[in-house]
């Protein structure tokens, strides 16, 4: 596949990909949709009557990287500060991520891609106006941010994985990081013409 | 007072306004603690260039050249000011960076 492209006359942005890559994206933002609504928010260690009486937010950082990468202590040196925050923000940008992920898997359904993948030869075209377009960009940084977590991405790290084994099944999901990020960067790419 | 309770952007003053009412609010505007807070944005390994910066003019209003500017300075010192002003600011634009996927913190103007 080639990516997205701007559509001048409509203004839209355009993709199509093939029934496997459609079905890869959509499992991707499952697992993140997955990953933002079970993972409990917080390990609590208040005493049980203060933190029954709490349930307005989580205090402090996710246990899980990926949660604590997505969603970041806002004061470094001010751990009170961070706690009010985390209790004010994490909540709604939980719901904004699984809802952003929820609607590129909605997009995809959509544009035909059915709950099985069973046919082979299957194109999704997906067509996107601005909004939904800067939605999709938003929720493949989280895709990123979870894979690069996950795997141990570092700063110029490539010759590290060049070098790993085929048959290691993190060069794989190395390769899907790679992938959706080509994605993201011709998403950019078409909405900064947009 | 019920105008500008925040002091930090004077009102229009309209040509009729009482002469105490103007004296008021520019004795307000004066009182305001200019204690400044900043937002910061950290590097990662995972955030595309491209994107921080379309990031920071989408989010900011930034030129694309500031953006960029602003783009290498995370890149290559590791971080960068993006944004100046009082804390319920800067909580809104470091919110608004954790909804973009970027990792950024606040803290008291050095």
């Amino acid at each position: 596949m080639s990516g997205f492209a701007w559509h001048r006359r409509s203004g839209r942005v355009f993709a199509s990909f093939s029934g496997f890559e459609a079905d890869l994206l959509r499992s991707l933002e499952q697992q993140l949709v997955e990953l933002l609504r079970n993972e409990s928010a917080v390990p609590d260690d208040r005493d049980p009557l203060e933190a029954m009486l709490d349930f307005s937010g989580p205090t402090t950082a996710p246990d899980d990287p990926v949660l604590a990468r997505l969603f970041p202590t806002a004061y470094e040196a001010d751990e009170e500060a961070a706690a009010e925050f985390r209790r004010f923000t994490e909540g709604g940008l939980r719901d904004g991520k699984a809802r952003a992920a929820c609607a590129v898997i909605d997009a995809l359904e959509e544009a035909g891609l059915p709950p099985q993948l069973e046919e082979d030869g299957l194109v999704i075209d997906v067509e996107l106006e601005k909004a939904e377009a800067q939605t999709w960009l938003r929720s493949f940084n989280d895709v990123r941010l979870a894979l690069a977590t996950r795997l141990g991405v570092e700063e110029d790290d490539e010759d590290r994985w060049a070098a790993m084994d085929d048959e290691d099944p993190r060069v794989q999901a190395y390769d899907i990081y790679q992938w959706v990020g080509y994605l993201q960067e011709t998403l950019v790419g078409s909405l900064g013409r947009a | 007072m019920a105008v500008c309770h925040h002091g930090s952007v004077p009102t229009a003053t309209p040509v009729t306004a009482d002469p105490a009412l103007v004296d008021d609010l520019e004795q307000e505007s004066v009182t305001v603690p200019a204690t400044p807070w900043v937002t910061v944005v950290w590097n990662d390994p995972v955030n595309l260039m491209s994107y921080v910066t379309y990031v920071f003019c989408e989010h900011f209003g930034y030129s694309r050249k500031k953006a960029e500017k602003l783009m290498m300075e995370v890149h290559r010192d590791g971080r960068s000011v993006v944004s100046t002003g009082t804390r319920e600011e800067m909580e809104r634009d470091v919110q608004a960076m954790h909804e973009y996927g970027l990792w950024a913190t606040l803290q008291k103007a050095d």
